[in-house]
């Protein structure tokens, strides 16, 4: 395989991942701010949700006044200005999925063309109602992509895009858990207090994993809980572990058929083993905070030694 | 302006109620079908060749961004009669043609007995030095061919173009086929439509044969300008049917003259190149040192005769205009018989009874620039004005040898469905010929194209027209049925 249709491959299964992330952010943002009381209360729970892909104020700022639900929604799912957007995921995606098209099923070239095409030229999310149909169309549209790349031939071009979705995936999870946290926290509160349900519900919902948590702790909300869930539970394949493990077996499958093993399997595994060896309480007495920032780190890293071993361009 | 009235290929000169011989049953479907059916399903494939992304992007319209080529449902239809006609005159015509670039490139027999002018040839814009004097694995320069056809008559069909460099348009001929027969399934119950969904194999085989001597299982690539270009669709489709890479430049490099490709496992070696890029961005260090498109180092490669090109550098000196009127001459004196699909009658102007003819005919002809092409420099007399028809004449008489004029011709029509019902379009016809290293194949079918505009004789795509299949019914001999073994279905 061309060394460029891989990365386009890779890049494809990032942005379509980073998409369908998104989307599931706003929805469950547009979830929490309908049970929120109070305009400030609304407002602090959108800016929360772009604090989560890295566009909230800067450390030290106050929050620009207007995160509308409006807003956010626009900056996340159709601003075109916003590289992160949904918009300019799936365009990307798309620009991406044009030129690697030999290397596509025509199903999964299908799936990304309806995806862009449904948001088409949109830039306003429009009413409430309107922005849920958008949700509900770009999650059927995931859907519909994931759907035809698990009837892809078994060939590299299949394992590039696993392995995009699975870095991208890891690095979503963490990212939503550190500001989640964070944000949540009531001030003057140590991490491990009494938080608003409804607020880890939200989290939940983002990473379909709320009739998972009733599955394995068969207890209330607890954010400690919430935590561990998205860490460790490997059996959640958008929990931290879970993409740690599926981006060591997809390079096993790559280096297998390929014969290209080198940095990006060794620093995978190393991240891997290095998650199975802890636990919660371990990660809370040395900082969430600085676990998920190493976290976020070490996937930049197996990111450029990815690129590095198969030579994209 | 009366206009005369050209010969449909479905009803010939009748008005919609006798069909031709050989064409009653389309005749019956058309009439068959109610309009609002055909309308409906061709909004069903318009849709879904959106959804499959079959689409052109067209040059300088940010805005416009991709279009479809708008598709029209009514078929065309050729008896077999009329396309084994039509084949060997095909065949007949790409030999002459590869024989013709072969010989320029080479001893030059044929200038040096005078058939064809030698300022024709080298000092024209589209001899290629750099290819003068290397000679192609398997001595074969124009692969693929894509030959316009036109036709005014029962019989009269005449070869307006010769697309001998990197013809385009057979993806379309095969996904209309496959809306075709996804949206009226019944006309080919009636139907024996000869299939062309082999042409994809064809190429490929045509590709692996046309290999440089000694390499036992060749690599072949698609090399395409990348997923701006207009015909992108199509690169990616024929390397994607045909199980090859498709390569920008930017994937190839070039060391000691052999063609490697940049893949995940290291650099591999390529054999054969189909590329759909022109001469010009072939090699920077050959041609336009500008341009990112290309491979450098890819001219001396095939020189060396390392790689195969096709379609062969320097083959655009097949299908120039001020060539194309020496056709006759050049298919007499390579294949010894009379060309089995005649020129449209062309009047070199840099012919003293020509010129005089084509200054008192203006009104009547059409004058083109020898080396102009999509409709620049060209005089269409029937609709130009006086202003116009003036300017011609003077610019004739200052350089009489960079035109030809031809007739206007009364394009044959094709029942077609428009807003107002089902309306005679005019239509071109090009049909797709390969070359490989034993063999000329052409599949039965090709691209139609066909002009929405009512009376309009502008069947580009770029200006608004469209495509339609173009069925070819199977001859009196039919390929044996394969025995169907059916398994029983457990329960």
């Amino acid at each position: 395989m061309l060394s460029r249709t891989a990365a386009n491959l890779y890049w494809i299964g990032r942005y379509m991942e980073r998409a369908e992330f998104t989307t599931r952010l706003i929805e469950a943002t547009l979830r929490l701010s309908s049970l929120s009381y109070g305009a400030d209360a609304a407002s602090a729970t959108w800016e929360s949700a772009l604090a989560v892909v890295g566009r909230g104020p800067a450390p030290g700022q106050t929050a620009a006044p207007g995160a509308t639900a409006f807003n956010v929604c626009r900056t996340l799912a159709l601003d075109l200005d916003n590289p992160n957007s949904i918009r300019s995921c799936l365009s990307r995606a798309r620009d991406n999925a044009r030129s690697a098209r030999n290397a596509l099923s025509s199903e999964v070239w299908q799936a990304i063309n309806r995806a862009w095409l449904d948001v088409g030229d949109r830039t306003s999310p429009g009413s409430v109602q309107h922005t849920l149909a958008l949700i509900d169309s770009l999650k059927a549209s995931s859907r519909g992509f994931e759907g035809a790349l698990a009837r892809m031939l078994r060939h590299e071009g299949f394992w590039f895009m696993r392995l995009g979705s699975a870095v991208e995936r890891g690095d979503n999870s963490a990212r939503l858990l550190d500001v989640k946290y964070y944000l949540l926290l009531p001030k003057g509160q140590k991490v491990g207090g009494v938080l608003d349900r409804d607020q880890w519900t939200a989290i939940l919902h983002t990473v379909s994993a709320r009739n998972a948590y009733r599955l394995f702790y068969r207890d209330t909300l607890k954010p400690w809980l919430v935590a561990d869930l998205l860490l460790f539970r490997s059996e959640l394949p958008r929990s931290v572990a879970g993409a740690s493990a599926e981006v060591v077996d997809l390079l096993a499958e790559i280096g297998g058929r390929t014969g290209r093993q080198g940095e990006a399997d060794r620093l995978a595994r190393l991240r891997h083993s290095r998650l199975t060896d802890t636990n919660i309480d371990e990660v809370f007495r040395s900082g969430l905070h600085e676990f998920l920032k190493d976290y976020v780190a070490e996937n930049a890293r197996i990111d450029a030694a990815i690129s590095q071993q198969f030579r994209f361009p | 302006m009366a206009r005369r009235k050209a010969f449909d290929e479905l009803w010939g000169q009748g008005a919609g109620e006798t069909a031709r011989p050989g064409f009653e049953q389309l005749g019956d479907w058309l009439r068959e079908t109610p309009v609002h059916e055909l309308a409906r399903r061709q909004a069903m494939a318009e849709a879904a060749f959106r959804s499959l992304g079959i689409t052109f992007s067209v040059y300088g319209d940010e805005q416009a961004g991709e279009r479809i080529i708008p598709f029209d449902i009514i078929p065309r239809l050729f008896t077999a009669a009329e396309w084994s006609g039509l084949s060997l005159g095909l065949e007949q015509r790409v030999r002459a043609l590869n024989a013709f670039v072969a010989d320029v490139y080479g001893p030059r027999h044929i200038l040096k007995d005078g058939i064809v002018p030698e300022d024709i040839i080298l000092g024209n814009p589209q001899f290629c030095i750099p290819a003068n004097g290397a000679v192609p694995p398997h001595g074969i320069y124009t692969h693929i061919c894509g030959i316009d056809i036109v036709r005014t008559g029962a019989d009269d069909f005449f070869v307006l173009e010769d697309n001998a460099r990197t013809p385009s348009g057979v993806s379309y001929m095969l996904e209309n086929r496959e809306a075709m027969l996804r949206l009226c399934p019944e006309l080919f119950a009636q139907l024996e439509v000869q299939p062309i969904d082999t042409y994809p194999d064809l190429l490929r085989d045509m590709l692996y044969s046309v290999a440089p001597r000694g390499s036992h299982s060749p690599v072949c690539v698609l090399l395409t300008p990348g997923h701006y270009n207009s015909a992108f669709y199509e690169h990616s489709f024929l390397a994607d049917s045909m199980g090859i890479e498709l390569v920008e430049g930017r994937d190839l490099e070039v060391a000691d003259d052999i063609v490697y490709m940049r893949t995940i496992e290291g650099k591999v070696r390529v054999d054969v190149i189909y590329r759909r890029i022109d001469d010009a961005f072939l090699d920077p260090l050959t041609f336009n040192p500008e341009s990112g498109l290309g491979v450098p180092g890819l001219m001396a490669a095939y020189r060396a005769g390392n790689v195969t090109i096709v379609n062969a550098p320097g083959t655009g000196i097949a299908d120039d205009k001020a060539v194309y009127s020496f056709m006759p001459e050049i298919v007499r004196y390579y294949m010894g018989e009379e060309a089995r699909i005649p020129n449209v009658e062309t009047f070199r102007c840099r012919e003293p009874e020509a010129l005089r003819y084509t200054l008192d005919h203006l009104e009547q002809l059409v004058v083109k620039l020898v080396d102009g092409s999509g409709g620049y420099g060209m005089l269409v007399g029937p609709t130009a004005s006086k202003q116009q028809i003036a300017d011609f004449r003077a610019a004739l008489i200052a350089e009489p040898q960079r035109y030809i004029a031809q007739p206007t011709l009364a394009l044959s029509t094709v029942p077609t469905l428009t807003d107002a019902g089902v309306a005679p379009r005019h239509v071109d016809f090009r049909p797709f010929v390969l070359s490989g290293a034993e063999r000329v194949t052409i599949v039965p079918g090709g691209l139609t194209r066909v002009a929405l505009e009512d009376g309009s004789l502008v069947v580009n795509s770029s200006q608004g027209g469209g495509t339609k299949d173009s069925l070819i019914i199977a001859g009196p001999v039919q390929a044996e049925q394969e025995e169907q073994h059916a398994l029983p279905y457990s329960r």
